[in-house]
C-alpha cells in the first residue's frame, strides 16, 4: 500500500461526505433499540464524519493516535463515555461506528469500480480505520466502566471501616469483613485523622467480623497500632474469635499488643485507662433526684 | 545557617519545628538540643511535630537518636502532634520510634514530662528520708 499517491479515500470522503452521513443515519436508525434521539444522533454522525475528513486530510490514514486525528479521537472518547454512562451495551457502542463501513464502502465501490486492485486496497485501509476507531471507542467504554467499579471500591472501602467514638478520648475501629492492603490503609487513616479529630487516647480495634487472619492481616494491625502510637494514643485489639486465636498460634503470628476478648472487656479497660470508672446507681435514690 | 529554636521552659525544653526539616537542619538540632541538655540540666524534651508534613527515613532516625541521646543524659522524650500521614510514613519505613514516648498534643506532653519531674523528685525525697 505504500505506493502511488497516497489513498483516495480523502477526496471521496469530502464529496460524498452528505450522503455518507445520511446513510450512517439511516443505518443507525435501522438498528432495533435505538436509546437517543434521531435529532441528536444526527448532530453526532455529523460531527464524526466532518472530524473524519478534517482527520484524514492531511494525516496519514489507520494510524488513529497521529495529532491530525486528535478532534476526532476527543468526540469518541466523550460519545463512549456518555454511552457507557448511559447504560449502552458494549455491542451497541461498537455497532455505532462500524455501522460506518457500509456506507464508505458503497461510496468507494461507485468511485473505483474501474480500478478494482485500488478498490481492494481502499476498502482494507478505511476498514482498518473503521476498526481503529470503533476499538477506541471500545477502550473508552471500557474504561468509564472500570471508573465506576473503582468509585464504587473506594466507596465500599469508606463505607465498611467506620469509626465511632465510644466516649470522650476512646474510639472504636469495627472491622467487618476480609482485610486487604488497601481497606487496611483506608482503615488506618480514618482512625489516625480521627484520632485527631477527638483527641482521642484509646482506640481499640474491634476485629469480631473479620473471618480470618493471616500474617500479612496481622501485618496490617500492627502497622496501625504502630502509627496510633506514634501519634499518643495507645490501642487495644478486641475480638479475636477462639479458632481465630488457634489459627493464629499455630501460623507463629504474634500480636504484641494488648488484646481483649470482646469489645465490652476492651472498652471496660479503656475506661479504666482513661480515669473512668462504672458503678452502680444506688437502688434507694428516687429517679428525679439524679 | 537556619536554626531551630530550643526554648526552656522550667526544667523542660521545648522544640517547635515549623518549617520543613532538611538533614542539614535535624543534624544541627541534634547537636543544639545535646548541649542544651547537658547546660540547663533539662528534664524532659518535649518536641512538636504537627506542623510537619514530609518526614523521610533519616529524620525519622534523628528522632530516634535525639530520644536516644536525651536518655543517656536523664531526660525524656516526647514526640507531640505527629500528623497520620506522617506516622503512617514512619510505619511503612520501618521506623516505629520504640525509644520514643509520644502524645497528641503538646500540653498532653508536657503533663507527660511534669509527671516524670514530679515522680523522679518524689522518689529522690522518698530516698532521702530512707536514709536518714
Amino acid at each position: 500500500m505504500a505506493k502511488a499517491p497516497a489513498s483516495r479515500l480523502p477526496a471521496i470522503l469530502l464529496e460524498s461526505a452528505p450522503q455518507i452521513t445520511a446513510d450512517w443515519i439511516a443505518r443507525l436508525n435501522a438498528l432495533p433499540g435505538q436509546k437517543i434521539s434521531v435529532s441528536e444522533l444526527e448532530n453526532q454522525c455529523d460531527s464524526i464524519v466532518k472530524k473524519l475528513i478534517e482527520a484524514c486530510r492531511d494525516g496519514t490514514l489507520a494510524q488513529i493516535d497521529g495529532p491530525s486525528f486528535a478532534p476526532l479521537r476527543e468526540i469518541l472518547a466523550d460519545l463512549s463515555r456518555r454511552r457507557a454512562i448511559e447504560g449502552f451495551s458494549p455491542t451497541e457502542t461498537a455497532t455505532f461506528i462500524l455501522s460506518l463501513k457500509q456506507p464508505l464502502f458503497a461510496r468507494l465501490r461507485s468511485a473505483l469500480a474501474a480500478e478494482p486492485d485500488r478498490l481492494v486496497a481502499e476498502t482494507v485501509t478505511s476498514g482498518e480505520l473503521i476498526d481503529g476507531l470503533s476499538l477506541f471507542m471500545m477502550e473508552g467504554h471500557q474504561r468509564v466502566r472500570e471508573e465506576v467499579i473503582i468509585r464504587q471500591q473506594t466507596e465500599i472501602a469508606e463505607l465498611s471501616t467506620p469509626v465511632v467514638k465510644l466516649w470522650q478520648g476512646i474510639l472504636a475501629l469495627p472491622l467487618i469483613g476480609t482485610l486487604d492492603s488497601a481497606r487496611t490503609q483506608v482503615g488506618m487513616e480514618n482512625l489516625l485523622d480521627s484520632i485527631v479529630r477527638y483527641e482521642t487516647d484509646i482506640a481499640i480495634i474491634d476485629i469480631t467480623g473479620v473471618p480470618t487472619v493471616d500474617t500479612l492481616v496481622a501485618q496490617h494491625l500492627l502497622k496501625t497500632v504502630a502509627a496510633a502510637r506514634l501519634m499518643g494514643a495507645d490501642c487495644i485489639i478486641s475480638g479475636i474469635r477462639p479458632q481465630i486465636a488457634q489459627t493464629m498460634v499455630h501460623l507463629g503470628v504474634e500480636l504484641n499488643v494488648v488484646s481483649k476478648a470482646n469489645l465490652s472487656d476492651a472498652f471496660a479497660l479503656a475506661l479504666r485507662r482513661v480515669g473512668k470508672m462504672v458503678v452502680n446507681r444506688r437502688r434507694a435514690e428516687p429517679a428525679e433526684a439524679v | 545557617m537556619d536554626r531551630i529554636p530550643i526554648l526552656k521552659l522550667g526544667e523542660a525544653l521545648l522544640v517547635t519545628i515549623q518549617v520543613d526539616m532538611h538533614d542539614r537542619l535535624a543534624m544541627a538540632l541534634e547537636e543544639d538540643l545535646t548541649t542544651q541538655i547537658v547546660q540547663h540540666t533539662a528534664k524532659g524534651v518535649l518536641i512538636d511535630i504537627s506542623a510537619l508534613e514530609i518526614v523521610d527515613s533519616f529524620i525519622g532516625r534523628t528522632l530516634a537518636n535525639i530520644a536516644m541521646i536525651a536518655k543517656v543524659l536523664d531526660a525524656d522524650t516526647v514526640v507531640v502532634g505527629m500528623r497520620p500521614a506522617v506516622a503512617i510514613t514512619l510505619v511503612e519505613l520501618g521506623l516505629s520510634l520504640p525509644g520514643v514516648r509520644t502524645a497528641l498534643n503538646a500540653e498532653r506532653g508536657m503533663a507527660m514530662i511534669r509527671n516524670r519531674i514530679e515522680r523522679a523528685d518524689l522518689n529522690l525525697r522518698d530516698e532521702e528520708e530512707g536514709g536518714h
